[in-house]
């Protein structure tokens, strides 16, 4: 136990004076700032309790001299740089959509709003990629149901398909079979017809042309090409939104399909808009 | 560590009695201490009575390393080094001074790259993400020459420290400088050590004071410019020193230049021997880099023991050469004594040995009783061998042979370092997108590099698949034959989109190679970048 300190032979130090099992222990001094350092940083550790939150209470905290608040901090940040982006999004306001697609400053600034718009308000139907899923649209492609210029893409964000917005976009397909148009047999043949159109290796049913001219013509074309302006898809293509195979291609003509885009107008603000249909133009198939 | 290790051990002369060195185990009548002087572990004799060299006088001095406390805690004491003159002081002054104008004047040197871009030789740009070094200029891409540059100066270390000991340490840490010329100031202001010792001691007087001040002041100036030199290698310096002087630089450029300011004032000014002590590392480390053939300041305890004062006259048979004035104590800037053996607070600052030889001379015995000595000439004079210098060993071999083989590669890659360098981003989500038309589609981000000093244009071309449809977001410029054509600004970066589509009937694999190469219009630059094109697995 406690002895008298005694000089270590061997390292030439003396030891503290503490044993045990014959085992001393040598002593080393550490500086004596280290320690008036270490107990500076306590009373500095003690002071910053006092100035800034420290302690949690049962529906708040202990906040501190300095009330600082790091959600307040960031809240001003945010302002910050909303204030800072000020100029350029009286700038994106000002200009129409050519204009900011030629302007690299304005296109970046658009852009990058309009990635960030996408991701948070779009990407939860499109998908992060903007690829799509069945029922909803891949916005990569070159495929359009209601147009892929950039003002035909505005215009689609801004009033929304099927919504509550006055101007919305309504491509109304009569469900042939609940609606007693056309009996199982005559959907099976105008099915192969539809299906012949993209692969020359089908040959469509005798009468089938017939049926599609009186049904479906009006809006998706004798050739069957569909309209932007009717929102009616091409039948030609090999993009089929809610699948192009047989059991697919029944379901859509005997019960319709009606899917559904919120209107953003309102919900986003008019830059947010106009960021996201320059982005969306940019995904590769914006015509 | 080795510092502990009675001295005699470790330099293989055991049968030397190790000395305690307090002055009475001379076996001379002595002259009773001054008790008022000196406290009273540290016995020591008037000097008048016993030194007849006369110009020699023995220190009363108590080495401040020395262990002897018991407390757990030590207090630092303060070291009063006293001034010496020798071959190695005029050293480490020349590289004193030459590293000090080398850091103050560096960021002054200009050096022209042309409009709009930066004339200052040696700025490290963070705000602009690029290092300048005179006609080298490193972008983000190329870090890897900084960390090559940190490389080699690490080895540059190990091979010093294997060859010499702590030779960084003694002549050019930042901390021995800026100490030494701290310590220049003091003696200017408050005189040599005995003179500074008794200021201390003495009461407050206006004398005092006003020697203190000037201490304090000039310190302070000096930690002002150490700081204010320091923000100027990161942001144009003329330009920042105006903004400095008329109060209207950044917030930043103060903080810096005021937190340089205080720790050049604490670190020179009190810490000094505490951050070579406690604070730092390196002298942990060096030890594993030193063998028995690597220089270190040594005391030749086989030609310095028997230590004893010593007479005019008096034979010099059968005892040592140290006289015991305590010469090489005084003088040591880190408060050891020399003569306890390689101690691991010793610097490898040679001040012992300038002030040993100045003593040796006059008393008429051979200079290097304290001089850079190995181990292995310790065994060799013990042994009565011929003394041997060994620089050229395996781990110098290796430490050398690393250094040429990195700075080879450093410079190999600066002297090729190509002006244009581009990557390709493939899309991975989505990987791939069917076009109405059944053609597939892929998606690449692609980045040009233009680091030369002129803006160029670059072609860019595409090859692996026949028949792809080449598209770049926003870009409408093209070469006769239809490849795509970018301008790019000296020394910018451009980000381009593209998207490559294919018919399926050309697409052979799940995964094609293609290659992307971006050649300079009207010049040499060119490089390729490899890349895939995805397609359903059909």
């Amino acid at each position: 136990m406690s002895k008298k300190p005694q000089l270590d032979e061997e390292t030439g130090v003396h030891t503290t004076g503490h044993a045990w099992d014959g085992i001393k222990e040598l002593n080393n001094p550490l500086p004596r700032w280290w320690v008036w350092t270490w107990l500076v940083c306590i009373i500095w550790g003690f002071g910053y309790m006092v100035v800034y939150p420290s302690w949690p209470l049962i529906t708040s905290y202990v906040k501190g001299t300095a009330d600082y608040s790091q959600r307040r901090t960031v809240m001003k940040e945010m302002a910050d740089i909303k204030a800072s982006r000020a100029p350029m999004v009286a700038k994106l306001l000002a200009a129409n959509l050519q204009e900011i697609q030629n302007t690299p400053a304005l296109q970046e600034f658009a852009m990058a709003g309009g990635r960030a718009a996408f991701g948070d308000n779009c990407a939860g139907c499109h998908g992060i990629s903007a690829s799509g899923a069945k029922g909803y649209p891949d916005l990569n492609d070159d495929d359009w149901l209601w147009g892929g210029t950039l003002e035909l893409i505005h215009e689609t964000i801004t009033v929304g398909v099927r919504s509550i917005h006055e101007d919305t976009r309504i491509n109304d397909m009569p469900a042939f079979l609940d609606d007693e148009l056309l009996s199982k047999q005559e959907i099976g043949q105008v099915v192969t017809l539809v299906m012949s159109f993209s692969d020359p290796k089908i040959t469509a049913p005798k009468g089938a042309d017939v049926l599609f001219e009186d049904n479906c013509a009006s809006c998706h074309g004798t050739d069957g090409k569909g309209s932007t302006e009717l929102g009616s898809p091409n039948l030609t293509d090999v993009k089929w939104l809610y699948g192009g195979d047989h059991a697919s291609l029944t379901e859509t003509i005997s019960h319709s399909r009606k899917g559904v885009m919120p209107s953003w107008h309102g919900r986003l603000s008019p830059a947010a808009i106009k960021g996201l249909a320059v982005y969306v133009h940019s995904l590769g198939g914006g015509q | 560590m080795s510092k502990k290790k009675d001295p005699s051990q470790r330099q293989g002369h055991s049968a030397i009695k190790k000395h305690d060195d307090t002055g009475d185990d001379t076996g001379l009548d002595l002259t009773p201490l001054d008790a008022k002087n000196l406290p009273d572990h540290c016995p020591d004799t008037n000097p008048d009575n016993i030194t007849p060299h006369k110009k020699i006088r023995r220190a009363r001095v108590k080495t401040v390393g020395k262990k002897d406390s018991h407390s757990l805690y030590k207090k630092q004491e303060k070291i009063y080094p006293k001034r010496v003159n020798g071959f190695f002081r005029s050293v480490k002054w020349a590289l004193l001074t030459i590293m000090l104008l080398v850091y103050y004047i560096t960021p002054w040197i200009r050096w022209d790259r042309g409009e709009g871009f930066p004339d200052q030789a040696i700025l490290l740009d963070f705000m602009h993400n690029r290092f300048y070094f005179f006609a080298i200029e490193i972008w983000p891409q190329e870090i890897y020459y900084i960390t090559g540059i940190l490389v080699l100066s690490a080895l540059g270390l190990f091979l010093v420290t294997s060859v010499g000991g702590r030779i960084w340490c003694g002549y050019a840490c930042p901390q021995t400088i800026w100490t030494d010329l701290f310590v220049y100031v003091e003696r200017f202001f408050e005189g040599d050590r005995n003179a500074r010792m008794k200021l201390d001691k003495g009461k407050w007087t206006f004398n005092k004071f006003n020697r203190k001040l000037g201490k304090h002041i000039t310190w302070l100036f000096i930690g002002l410019i150490t700081g204010g030199a320091w923000v100027l290698y990161f942001v144009d310096a003329p330009t920042l020193f105006k903004q400095i002087t008329t109060l209207t630089a950044p917030f930043s450029a103060y903080i810096w230049i005021i937190s340089l300011t205080i720790s050049t004032y604490v670190m020179a000014g009190f810490a000094r021997e505490q951050v070579c002590t406690y604070m730092c590392p390196w002298p942990r480390l060096q030890s594993v880099m030193m063998d028995d053939d690597t220089f270190n300041i040594m005391y030749k305890d086989d030609r310095g023991e028997p230590r004893a004062p010593h007479k005019k006259g008096e034979s010099w048979d059968g005892r040592g050469d140290c006289i015991q004035c305590r010469q090489c104590v005084v003088v040591c800037p880190m408060g050891i004594d020399i003569r306890d053996g390689l101690q691991l607070e010793c610097i490898g600052c040679a001040l012992c040995s300038d002030a040993c030889d100045d003593v040796m001379e006059q008393i008429g015995r051979p200079k290097g009783l304290i001089s850079y000595d190995t181990l292995a000439n310790f065994e060799s004079r013990k042994l009565g061998k011929q003394e041997k210098t060994k620089i050229i060993r395996t781990r110098t071999v290796i430490y050398s042979l690393l250094i040429c083989l990195i700075s080879s590669g450093l410079i190999y890659s600066l002297l090729n370092r190509s002006e244009l360098s581009f990557n390709v981003i493939r899309d991975r989500n989505p990987l791939f997108v069917t076009l109405s038309s059944g053609d597939i589609r892929n998606g690449y981000k692609i980045k040009i590099l233009n680091k030369s000093s002129e803006d160029h244009q670059y072609i860019i071309n595409i090859s692996g698949i026949d028949n792809m449809g080449i598209k770049v977001i926003g870009l409408k410029t093209k070469t006769e034959n239809n490849m795509p054509l970018v301008m790019i600004k000296r020394e910018e970066v451009r980000t381009l989109k593209i998207y490559l589509s294919a018919p399926i009937k050309d697409i052979k694999e799940h995964s094609t190679d293609i290659k992307f190469t971006v050649k300079q219009l009207n010049g040499a630059a060119l490089d390729t970048e490899n890349s895939s094109f995805k397609a359903p697995s059909s």
